[in-house]
């Protein structure tokens, strides 16, 4: 489930940096234009196949074990692994500030399930 | 960053999590639903709370994928993990749950993390080339949508 959520999230997060600043793409060009290059990009696609992936990943842990426990660990463990693959493959900085907010929030998430 | 761009990022965390509540709430009205009678998911888009909540996860996405255009995942997701705090706000004030002292230390957590991460930069920069001045990735991207 972490696997295929992460991996979902780069590739979508890819796509919209390859697509562009919707804002400006909006504003230049129009919704239908932004809508029409997002849907055309492949990597959209194959994100969105990830994060269907991950949800059916999740209703079968779900399956054999207790929604306290895998919801917040698959959301703590999401968190961390974003941040890695964010930094092998979207080459993104992930400095001390990042990595600090990261370790917050995935304990934070973490201690939500008590 | 500008205020449209900030409103964006707490339009991800406000849509995803009153979203996610009032899909709870309206799939509280229709009860269990068993693998062997999954047509009852139908009745479940006939409950209004189950349709609000539909339209603003479609909002959630929305702003999402427009906070993924201009931001890194690695500023997205702590920046907007607010929205867990939002829904543990709904479930104590609202639904009058019981919200246990760990989870007021998580939601602290979370704060903080939020609170850090948005106060740095949102985009890391492009390499910058030899001989050349430092440039940001926007105006590539911006190239990238005109073309």
């Amino acid at each position: 489930m972490v696997t295929a959520s992460v991996t979902g999230d780069v590739l979508l997060s890819k796509a919209m940096k390859q697509v562009g600043d919707v804002g400006d793409l909006w504003k230049n060009h129009g919704m239908f234009r932004v809508v029409g290059n997002v849907l055309r990009h492949p990597l959209f696609a194959l994100g969105i196949v990830a994060m269907a992936i991950a949800f059916f990943a999740l209703l079968f842990g779900l399956s054999w074990g207790d929604v306290s426990l895998i919801a917040p660990a698959s959301a703590s463990l999401t968190f961390v692994g974003n941040m890695i693959a964010a930094k092998l493959f979207l080459h993104e900085r992930v400095d001390r500030r990042r990595c600090i907010a990261v370790a917050f929030v995935a304990c934070g998430v973490a201690l939500l399930a008590f | 960053m500008t205020f449209r761009k900030y409103l964006v990022l707490v339009g991800v965390a406000v849509f995803g999590s009153v979203g996610d509540t009032l899909l709870s709430r309206g799939m509280k009205d229709i009860g269990t639903i068993s693998l062997t009678h999954l047509q009852s998911l139908l009745l479940a888009l006939q409950n209004l709370w189950v349709v609000g909540g539909i339209l603003l996860l479609i909002g959630f996405f929305a702003a999402y994928m427009t906070a993924l255009s201009w931001a890194d995942l690695t500023y997205v997701l702590p920046a907007t993990s607010i929205g867990y705090v939002i829904i543990a706000l709904i479930a104590k004030f609202v639904l009058h749950e019981q919200v246990t002292t760990a989870r007021w230390i998580g939601i602290l957590l979370i704060t903080s993390g939020v609170g850090f991460v948005a106060g740095g930069p949102a985009l890391t920069p492009l390499p910058e080339p030899e001989g050349e001045t430092e440039h940001q990735r926007e105006p590539e991207l911006a190239m990238r949508g005109q073309s």
